[in-house]
């Protein structure tokens, strides 16, 4: 079982910056574009990560800290996220708290290290992203709560490999939908992704993720790129495993089905992109308590 | 026992001695924090003792005081409170003893320092004693030194205000608790608690004195709504004595609401509901109300209101458990409420010493003009973000330990109980998903504007780190988050005999519940081991990449801007004005707003301020009407002593014809 | 129960929690147009109910009463109020008296309320879905909500509807029982009134060139 369990992990951390790649690639074919490379994330990691790098004057430790720290508290985060059908390499009654708030130390490493520039526009970036993800917090929990209390277990690891059995149209359908369609308002809000966000714009002023991280160059983008193309793995994960069966699947067949939930999911965001704009901000809340009321919703129901 | 006893004496004693010693304040400060760390290391040793499973230590002397006695005693609740009272009490007193000598004239700083020793020994004594007069003498003398504690700038109009809100807040607390106990002694001729008879009178009473615990125990506390002297009191005393008030006074409230408990016999469910509403209305409203501060002691003394919320929700639901027989979420909620305790204690009294620290070297508490000090301060920004990583639950600090106790006694709860048990545990996950958030929101809110960025104003520029014995005391605070944090699976064993005395729970019950937890521990710290290693990894390839490249240092990039000022900087109100609006607190922030006029405009300024909506909306009115209504009485007072005399021999003259008559 | 009828509850269930998704968008929807589909789409959905949900025992009077309900809610409703929409000029924005995000925390409220109580209704035990009862008191007070919070006059109408969906949704749960006559006479009733405020807010607005419900508060004396 640890074999498979550390299989998975390399395999996130080899795939992960292929997904952004697969969602640019949809969004393109589908404005008629060719678009970049399914590797240009790759490309670009390998380049700043020989580049040099530029410190502000007004920066002090916490600055430079803060990327590492960040991308530290995501690779733990993804040693406790079952992937496939399988269990993951750290799971322990209560592993999904420690993933929940390894996810907001990162985020706190991130906001802290954007409010060392003494920028406003990076001010701002922060106090956004703190905004909405302090309403995302009670989506993904409750949530979790709802699959917690269907599975008779408070391990993700267990969850996940009791649930897959469940296909949708037995008992739990309604409830793992449910729940499915909150993990996904989560994931595009967490992964600054339309319609919350949006990773191509221009102007600092409309941006969360993007001018958060604005000071920061070489190396320390690097890893915060590559933070977010993990953290796009981890709840993309979440979501995936509870819609894609398969249960009873040897190892192999399992990961691959897996693999192709996961870059469907992709090509999926890359469609939601094409098809939809950005919300103005002072709309995304709602759709936040939107998804609070859906984990609540199904959790309601399981508790009914 | 000798040595408890022993350690109150020291207290005693070298608060006097205190008083007494010559100079300017200095020397008074030190042989008070001597004799504080005297006292530390005699009471905490029978403590450990007792929680490591030693008999429970009682002493009982006879007393003249008419349902009083002597009565002391040491059993694992007791010890679980002593340690967190010691420990924080000593570091705290180091900090004081370098920082408050410039503080005021000799006397002042004598007097509080004596002040000082008599409120922790007010607190040990509340949680050892064992008979009801006691307890309430113990609980007024902790209260009114903590009274001239936050009295000690009273030049200050601000500072007397808070001192006379204090002292009204915490003696109704105390009528209460005089009520509880008097209707717990009914029908005894003494307050002794081994002669309370457990359970016994019918749910009715048990229920009211159970509520008067709640009013009684909950105004030292801080539970909403009776919070309002907090963030009164904390930010006008020296900060020293914040921590203690913040990190271990208020704990006081929750031991007694604990010690109370354990006479009622097993709670019906409506006792826990209550705790889980009180601790997630407290929780919320305390994060939300700290998020809109601009004062820097301001925002952690409502920070204090989120994690006594926090506390409430653990025994609340741990009540619950206990209530529908299932032991787990009983140990769970009890044990994560009271390592909460501990824990709050480190943690809010490491951010109170680093806020006085700030306010010590920039002369000012307002958020909005301090900035970049983590520059000027290393140590005690360091600390600050320490604390602040801890106080936001997030691993590997020990704040995550005690809320994912909380939230696993919840989610068992959630999952394997039914009917409005399972909804419980859905409120208590609810609360503390968005405490958690906010609480993040809020943090990096504090440690940014403060700590990072460009200075907002001269006095933050010019500020410089504090004296070596303060910032000994942050960084011991500091460590013990860390250390605490990496040694979480020995914590809930180290707290069992308090877990086993609050929660009512049998010892195998303890016992499989403990080790349950714990392995769930281990697995928690190894997580954070395997952070800390992964980050240091991360860190030397870092190091090992930027060897060969070209570091270049520019001013921060604005989005093309080319003449920014410091004053231009996101500020704490923009900071937190969409989570504050969002959330419908707009309507109590008063905004008083220049607009700029014309094309070329001088002038614009916005001040904003969020009072407290309990204390204006409610105290203030139904305080201005009492006063209102005993104007009319102001005759009676003539100012003359003739006059109190006539008074006094009236009053007795008329009492003796009735008991008489 | 075997494996089809598991199935088939399944879809009952999932068709429920699509009736609440719709009250929940209804509750944040913040333009006209896509209020009416809503309403729309929740009107079918209940008509879909009872095809699944008689584990295909279809009787004639249950296939009458879903196609009736479905087209009318479904076509006929949606089809009036857009050309009411449209005719009157009015903006596309409803105006709300409580914010969106507001209304969502309310529905959340609601939603648990009706649980609660539907829970606690002294009723013989239903069928269909032990969900159904709680979700049709959700959608009526849903419908109240729609009246009391917003501006408009359509949208009024539309809480009305909502209401409706609500009692139809509660006779679901009760098929075997409830006369066939009493559903007719509500879905009537509800024809009526689509009917009457749909030309009234035609003459409203030619008269006074809005249809804001608030202001017709002028006209009293």
């Amino acid at each position: 079982m640890i074999v498979v369990a550390v299989v998975h992990v390399l395999l996130a951390l080899l795939l992960a910056p292929l997904l952004p790649g697969v969602i640019n690639r949809t969004k393109a074919a589908l404005a008629g574009r060719r678009g970049q490379p399914l590797l240009q994330a790759y490309f670009d990691l390998g380049k700043l990560l020989r580049k040099d790098v530029v410190y502000s004057t007004t920066t002090t430790w916490v600055f430079r800290a803060g990327p590492s720290a960040a991308l530290a508290a995501l690779l733990v985060a993804l040693a406790i996220v079952p992937f496939a059908n399988a269990r993951a390499l750290l799971a322990f009654p209560g592993d999904l708290l420690l993933f929940a708030y390894l996810l907001g130390l990162a985020r706190f490493s991130l906001v802290t290290a954007a409010l060392d520039t003494g920028s406003s526009f990076e001010g701002m970036g922060a106090s956004r992203e703190v905004t909405f993800s302090a309403l995302a917090e009670p989506a993904l929990l409750l949530g979790l709560v709802a699959m917690a209390r269907e599975a008779g277990s408070v391990s993700l690891s267990d969850v996940y490999t009791r649930l897959a059995p469940v296909s949708l149209v037995e008992g739990g359908g309604p409830v793992l939908l449910l729940v499915a369609a909150a993990f996904g308002v989560v994931y595009l809000a967490e992964n600054a992704r339309i319609p919350f966000d949006d990773p191509n714009t221009h102007l600092e002023l409309t941006m969360i993720h993007e001018v958060l991280i604005l000071d920061h160059s070489g190396p320390d983008l690097a890893f915060l790129q590559y933070g977010a193309a993990l953290k796009l793995w981890l709840l993309g994960s979440l979501a995936v495993g509870i819609l894609i069966p398969l249960h009873g699947a040897p190892p192999v067949p399992a990961m691959l089905g897996g693999l192709a939930g996961m870059f469907l999911l992709a090509v999926v965001t890359g469609v939601i992109e094409s098809t939809m704009a950005r919300l103005r901000l002072v709309r995304v809340p709602q759709l936040l308590v939107g998804a609070t009321l859906l984990s609540l919703l199904a959790l309601l129901m399981v508790l009914a | 026992m000798p040595l408890l006893l022993a350690s109150l004496g020291v207290l005693l004693l070298g608060g006097l001695v205190a008083l007494a010693w010559p100079g300017h304040g200095r020397g008074s400060g030190r042989v008070a924090a001597g004799s504080v760390f005297a006292a530390a290391v005699l009471g905490i040793i029978p403590a450990i003792r007792v929680l490591a499973g030693g008999n429970v230590m009682t002493l009982d002397l006879p007393w003249e005081m008419p349902l009083g006695s002597l009565s002391i005693g040491l059993d694992g609740l007791s010890a679980f409170f002593i340690i967190p009272i010691l420990l924080l009490g000593a570091i705290a007193a180091l900090y004081g003893a370098a920082g408050l000598r410039d503080g005021g004239p000799r006397r002042t700083v004598a007097t509080s320092w004596l002040m000082y020793n008599v409120l922790i020994a007010g607190m040990l004594l509340v949680v050892v004693a064992r008979n009801g007069m006691l307890l309430l003498l113990a609980w007024e003398l902790m209260s009114v030194a903590s009274f001239f504690l936050v009295m000690f700038e009273d030049g200050r109009p601000e500072v007397r205000r808070a001192g006379r809100t204090y002292l009204i807040a915490t003696h109704i607390g105390t009528a209460g608790l005089l009520v509880m106990f008097l209707l717990l002694g009914r029908g005894c001729d003494t307050l002794d608690f081994n002669a309370f008879r457990i359970g016994e009178g019918g749910p009715r009473l048990s229920g009211i004195i159970f509520l008067l615990a709640i009013v009684g125990f909950g105004t030292k506390a801080g539970f909403v709504p009776l919070h309002g002297w907090l963030p009164e009191a904390h930010p006008a005393a020296p900060s020293h004595v914040s921590a203690v008030m913040s990190g271990v006074m208020i704990k006081t409230g929750i031991y007694g609401l604990l010690r109370v408990l354990t006479f009622l016999g097993p709670p019906p469910p409506w006792f826990g509901w209550v705790l889980v509403g009180i601790g997630a209305v407290s929780g919320v409203y305390g994060v939300l109300f700290a998020l809109a501060q601009h004062d820097l002691k301001r925002l952690l003394a409502y920070h204090s209101v989120e994690n006594i919320g926090i506390i409430a929700l653990g025994i609340g639901v741990g009540l619950l458990g206990r209530s529908h027989h299932l032991p787990v979420v009983a140990v769970l909620g009890f044990g994560g409420a009271l390592l909460h305790v501990f824990n709050h204690a480190l943690f809010k009294g490491l951010l109170f010493l680093a806020a006085g620290a700030v306010a010590h070297a920039a002369h000012t508490r307002e958020i909005d003009s301090l900035g970049g000090l983590l520059r000027h301060m290393p140590v005690t920004g360091a600390s600050f973000l320490v604390g602040a990583v801890a106080i936001c639950g997030l691993p590997p600090l020990n704040g995550f330990v005690s809320e994912a106790m909380v939230y696993l006694a919840a989610f068992c709860a959630a999952t394997s109980a039914t009917g409005s048990f399972a909804v419980s545990g859905v409120v208590v996950i609810t609360a503390l998903a968005l405490i958690g958030g906010l609480a993040a929101a809020c943090f990096t809110k504090a440690f940014g504007i403060v700590f990072l960025g460009e200075p907002r104003s001269a006095a933050a520029a010019d500020a410089g780190e504090v004296a070596p014995a303060m910032r000994v005391a942050m960084v011991i605070l500091a460590a013990g988050c860390g250390v605490v944090g990496l040694c979480a699976p020995l914590l809930p064993g180290a707290a069992a005999e308090a877990i086993r005395v609050a929660s009512g729970a049998s010892p195998a019950e303890m016992q499989t519940s403990v080790t349950w937890v714990a392995g769930s521990l281990r697995l928690v710290v190894l997580g954070a081991g395997a952070l800390l290693v992964t980050f240091l990894g991360m860190a030397l390839a870092r190091r090992r990449l930027l060897a060969r490249r070209r570091v270049v240092s520019a001013p921060t990039w604005d989005c093309g801007y080319a003449a920014p000022t410091t004053r231009m900087q996101y500020t704490a109100s923009s900071y937190a004005h969409p989570l504050t609006s969002l959330l419908g607190l707009s309507g109590w922030t008063r905004r008083e707003i220049t607009t700029p006029v014309g094309l070329f405009p001088k002038e614009a300024h916005l001040r904003t301020t969020t009072p407290d909506p309990v204390q204006d909306g409610i105290y203030a009115p139904v305080f201005a009407a009492i006063g209102r209504f005993l104007l009319r009485f102001r005759p009676l007072q003539g100012g003359m002593i003739q006059l109190y005399v006539l008074y006094i021999a009236l009053t007795l003259l008329i009492l003796l014809a009735w008991k008489l008559g | 129960m075997n494996g089809w009828e598991t199935a088939l509850k399944g879809l009952v269930d999932t068709l429920i929690v699509f009736v609440v998704l719709a009250n929940m968008r209804l509750l944040g929807a913040s333009r006209l147009g896509s209020c009416i589909r809503v309403v729309a789409l929740q009107g079918i959905l209940l008509g879909l109910i009872p095809l699944v949900s008689q584990g295909g025992h279809l009787g004639l009077r249950v296939v009458l009463q879903a196609a009736v309900s479905t087209v009318l809610k479904g076509i006929v409703f949606p089809a009036l109020l857009i050309r009411a929409v449209r005719e009157s000029g009015s903006r596309r924005e409803l105006a709300p008296i409580v914010g969106y995000t507001p209304s969502l925390l309310t529905g959340g409220g609601l939603l648990a309320l009706a649980l609660w109580l539907g829970g606690r209704l002294p009723l013989p035990p239903t069928a269909t879905s032990s969900l159904l009862v709680p979700v049709a008191l959700f959608t009526i007070m849903v419908g109240l909500f729609m009246i009391v919070a917003r501006r408009k006059a359509i949208t009024q109408v539309l809480g009305y509807l909502a209401m409706e969906n609500g009692i139809f949704a509660f006779g679901l749960a009760f098929a075997e029982k409830e006369p066939f006559l009493v559903e007719m006479g509500i879905l009537l009733d509800a024809f009526m009134a689509v009917f009457v405020m749909g030309i009234m807010v035609y003459q409203i607005n030619r008269e006074f060139d809005h249809i804001d419900a608030d202001r017709l508060s002028a006209l009293k004396d």
